[in-house]
């Protein structure tokens, strides 16, 4: 058989192709698909259904002159810098003394991880009781004679938010902790050895010479902290629902609330459109340094 | 007649031509050999012939028939691949059997064929055991016994030796050599090493940034090389190049105060044109005096030598040019003194200045 | 940190051996790590404390100390007669949806996102990467931009509110994470095997399923643990593509604890919530190190 001209593109790598179509799918009909139809919707009026009747950026305006929202978004923007900063030196600090060739590593790396495979509900929990200022550490403090300790920050307006983050540090860390150390390792041994036949001090070593060389872990542990951070719900649901009052509300919640429980559509609609835009403002310039300067290859 | 005939073959990675209509005609039962550094071309090409990479254009003839597009088993090949290749998890016959059972061949037939290829290679004993309980010298082997079980005309080997450290490498070049003068089957040989290249190949094909340099025989590639590339990148140690002038009608080169008589080049043409060129000699083609001999020698200066063994080489200045030459380890001569040159014109090459290519 | 005496402490850091004597650094060292170490096993040790306790104990003492009479009955209620809403079967019943989920979930996604990695890695056809660059970017989309259209999807598929839903919901989420370590996997592996395999004539599925699979059991060990627990940890999925009887453990877990009705239970919410957390627990310490590589696999682009 004279396999003589070239064969249509379209039917070469044929199994290929067919074994592609769940991927295919899902990326154009989920992942851009939904994606703009929930953008689109976010211009309507819909409220217990969707419904095409556009009343421009009305949506938007409403959500931020919403209370519940404003608060949301302080609460994002203060629960994310405080765990940006506290899971990245946490995480690197961890790291660095494990990577100290110190005995019973292998035990300490169980115990700073393991919260990371417990879920956000479990983590919620846990940490509402240990809070609890009727049971938790208020009262075992009180309890050893300092009767005017006071701890109590989920039942704070002005602190529930840091509440929740000792929770989420405490899930989440580790895994910051495991990728830097991954890193850690990475680095050449000759460059410890040169740094010391030079004989620079250890914390110089470690800001000057090492943390460059991290740079890409980094950026990655970065934007997993940061995409998690917009995600943000589990955990608010188990620990305090928003609460006291709305003073614990985060935009994740909001979405769903306005979608599944009060019925208006469009409100949800709008609040994850803007979820987007600000995980969009986080990603693309990411995006860019990690895949736009340098030729991507296979 | 042909047994692979390549025909203004190209390809492209996106906007990178990887080869240029490229031609090549492989005879019935030769062995050819693509020699070249890494990135050349000389593995995409020996690619697109199995059939594992599509052309962007040209044609691919197998034993006569077009098999541009075809898969890669409906071409009658073998291949042997740089790290073996052998699949982990199959025994070497389950490896040897893994392309004959694809292709529906009776059992008996198939255990025949393992046992023949198993005879010629000598792995009988190993016929049982998983690659990694192999040795890197037995993997290749079974790796071309894979190839050998297909039972087809032409075999295509990619860099197959190149894993393996230097003595086993010279074994089992012999060996398939061996193997190449009981089977006589059509063998392309990919390879940057040139001592393979030279010993193997029936015809060398030398690439460079996806085109043929020349392609001929070892003997006229060492000796008569096309172009200034080809002479640089084989033989090792590698050519002494001088640069200067033909004066005189084609009989002298000139450079400085120096002039070498050229009444025994034998060139491409009858004559030589004046004009810039680029005098190059191979370290062993060159003999030291002690003394000058009018109109023969070249007077030069000895920078510094490197013991070889039984031989080393002495890297010589004559007028600002570096010239190296391979000399009996007991007739180093000391660093700074001087020393007398002459020349084999008959073994040496002149290449143009502009064009690079032999003259 | 004693940093002036780097030069000449030929013993310290990055050394071959763990220095013996003990000196301020290696108290600062351990101290700090044994804190820390402290912080992440206080709330293990508080949950299953109060887990044995009774209630009457819990009321009088401190939540740290350990109970001075060991019960199982808060273990046993919340499993088996806890209330949530309307029915008090307690969390077994969570306990065997979220099985039900879990285990066609964590099949179908890594039968389906294999077979992509495979197919990115090795057959790569045109515009294949990017639907790939489009999976990678899906995987950083919040998940609320996408809910409420795939309820309206799966309500036309008649899928809403059944537990195959949510495994279509799981399959879709975990692809971009496990087609990307699948894809990276399958890349590492040689390519001439792949060569020799197409040569001696096997095709699509003859090379993913006689050579790339056999040789890739540990990757698919990763892509479980990555999935198994990550599915059985999910809250925001069951609760809103389920229906009350088929909530998964995490979302029952999460109503027995926050109801508003009764008594509080500490010690039977505590019970509960370890239960919930025990079979990614369990996958954690048996898994050890491929845990981490799993982690680290799916946090580190590709």
């Amino acid at each position: 058989m004279d396999t003589y001209k070239r064969p249509s593109q379209l039917f070469r790598n044929m199994s290929a192709k067919i074994a592609s179509i769940p991927m295919v799918m899902t990326a154009l009909v989920i992942f851009v698909g939904c994606t703009v139809w929930t953008i689109t919707y976010s211009f309507t009026g819909s409220r217990l259904l969707p419904k095409l009747k556009w009343v421009g950026m009305k949506q938007y305006d409403r959500l931020f002159d919403t209370n519940r929202w404003v608060i949301s978004i302080d609460n994002i923007i203060i629960y994310g810098i405080c765990s940006l900063i506290l899971s990245l030196t946490i995480g690197f600090i961890l790291a660095a003394l494990l990577d100290r060739k110190i005995r019973f590593e292998n035990t300490f790396r169980s115990i700073f991880l393991y919260p990371f495979a417990l879920s956000f509900i479990v983590t919620g929990l846990v940490w509402q009781w240990i809070l609890n200022p009727q049971f938790g550490i208020q009262h075992v403090v009180r309890e050893a004679g300092f009767l005017s300790f006071s701890f109590a920050p989920l039942q704070s307006n002005e602190y529930v938010i840091f509440g929740v983050l000792i929770a989420g540090i405490w899930q989440g860390s580790g895994l910051i902790m495991a990728l830097m150390l991954a890193g850690l390792r990475g680095i050449d041994e000759d460059i410890w050895k040169a740094t010391r036949i030079d004989g620079i001090p250890l914390w110089k070593t470690y800001i000057v010479v090492i943390i460059p060389m991290m740079r890409p872990v980094f950026v990655t542990a970065l934007v997993l902290i940061a995409s998690g951070i917009v995600r943000v719900y589990d955990l608010i649901v188990a620990q305090t629902n928003g609460g006291p009052g709305i003073s614990s509300e985060v935009p994740a919640k909001y979405v769903y609330d306005k979608m599944f429980l009060s019925q208006n559509l469009g409100q949800g609609f709008a609040a994850s459109t803007v979820m987007l835009l600000t995980v969009l403002v986080i990603l693309i310039p990411w995006a860019y340094l990690e895949f736009g300067g340098r030729k991507q290859n296979g | 007649m042909k047994s692979i005939e390549v025909k203004d073959l190209s390809l492209s990675f996106g906007t990178v031509e990887v080869l240029k209509k490229l031609n090549i005609d492989i005879g019935e039962g030769e062995f050819l050999v693509l020699l070249g550094p890494s990135g050349c071309g000389k593995s995409t090409l020996l690619n697109c012939i199995a059939g594992l990479l599509d052309v962007s254009g040209g044609q691919i003839f197998i034993n006569g028939k077009n098999v541009t597009w075809a898969e890669p088993k409906d071409r009658g090949i073998g291949m042997v691949f740089q790290s073996y290749a052998l699949y982990p998890q199959m025994t070497v016959r389950g490896n040897l059997s893994f392309g004959l059972k694809n292709q529906k061949v009776p059992k008996a037939e198939i255990e025949e064929r393992i046992l023949r290829v198993a005879e010629i290679l000598q792995i009988g004993e190993l016929l049982n055991r998983k690659p990694a309980a192999l040795s890197g010298g037995q993997r290749q082997r079974v790796a071309i016994g894979r190839a050998l079980v297909r039972d087809v005309d032409v075999f295509l080997f990619d860099e197959p030796l190149s894993n393996l450290d230097a003595k086993l490498r010279s074994e089992l070049r012999v060996e398939l050599k061996r193997l190449h003068n009981r089977l006589n089957n059509t063998m392309v040989y990919v390879t940057h090493d040139q001592i393979e290249a030279l010993t193997l190949a029936d015809r060398i094909a030398i690439m460079r940034d996806g085109v043929i340099q020349q392609l001929a025989d070892p003997n006229t590639i060492y000796n008569r090389p096309t172009n200034l590339y080809v002479a640089s990148f084989l033989g090792s140690p590698a050519m002494s190049f001088l640069t200067g002038e033909i004066t005189k009608k084609g009989k002298v080169f000139t450079f400085d105060n120096t002039q070498i008589q050229l009444a025994n080049y034998s060139g491409e043409n009858d004559t030589l044109n004046d004009g810039p060129a680029t005098l190059g000699v191979r370290p062993e083609h060159v003999t030291v005096h002690s003394k000058a001999i009018k109109g023969k020698t070249v007077k030069a200066k000895v920078e510094l030598y490197e013991p070889m063994g039984s031989e080393s080489l002495m890297w010589l200045d004559v007028e600002g040019q570096t010239i190296s030459v391979l000399v009996k380890s007991e007739d180093v001569r000391e660093k700074g003194s001087t020393a007398y040159l002459s020349f084999e014109l008959s073994k040496a090459s002149l290449f143009d200045k502009q064009s690079e290519t032999r003259l | 940190m004693a940093d002036t005496d780097m030069a000449t402490d030929f013993t310290g850091d990055h050394g071959p051996k763990p220095k013996k004597s003990i000196s301020g650094r290696n108290i600062m060292l351990y101290g700090t790590l044994i804190v820390f170490a402290i912080y992440y096993l206080l709330p293990l040790y508080v949950m299953v404390v109060t887990s044995l306790k009774g209630m009457p104990e819990i009321r009088l003492g401190n939540i740290f100390a350990p109970p001075v009479e060991i019960t199982f009955q808060p273990w046993v209620k919340a499993w088996s007669e806890a209330c949530t809403g309307l029915n008090c079967d307690g969390l077994s019943r969570g306990f065997f949806n979220s099985v039900k989920i879990l285990i066609p979930s964590v099949a179908i996604s890594i039968v389906i996102a294999s077979i992509n990695g495979y197919a990115l890695a090795n057959w790569r056809f045109k515009g294949a990467d990017v639907f790939f660059t489009i999976l990678i970017f899906g995987a950083f989309i919040p998940y609320q931009v996408m809910i409420y259209p795939i309820v309206i999807i799966l309500r036309e598929m008649g899928l809403y509110g059944s537990i195959w839903g949510l495994v279509m919901v799981h399959t879709i989420f975990g692809m971009p994470i496990l087609t990307l370590l699948f894809r990276n996997y399958f890349t590492s592996l040689p390519q001439e095997l792949f060569k020799a395999a197409r040569v001696d004539g096997a095709g699509f599925w003859g090379v993913f399923f006689k050579i790339m699979v056999p040789m890739s059991l540990p990757i698919f060990v990763v892509a479980m643990i990555l999935q198994v627990t990550g599915i059985w940890n999910d809250f925001l999925f069951g609760v809103i593509y389920t229906k009350p009887a088929s909530y998964p453990m995490t979302v029952q877990l999460n109503n027995i604890v926050n109801s508003v009705q009764g008594v509080k239970e500490y010690n039977v919410n505590m019970a509960a919530t370890i239960l919930t957390g025990l079979v990614p627990l369990v996958i954690y310490f048996v898994s050890g190190k491929l845990f981490v590589r799993g982690i680290a696999a799916g946090a580190v682009k590709g």
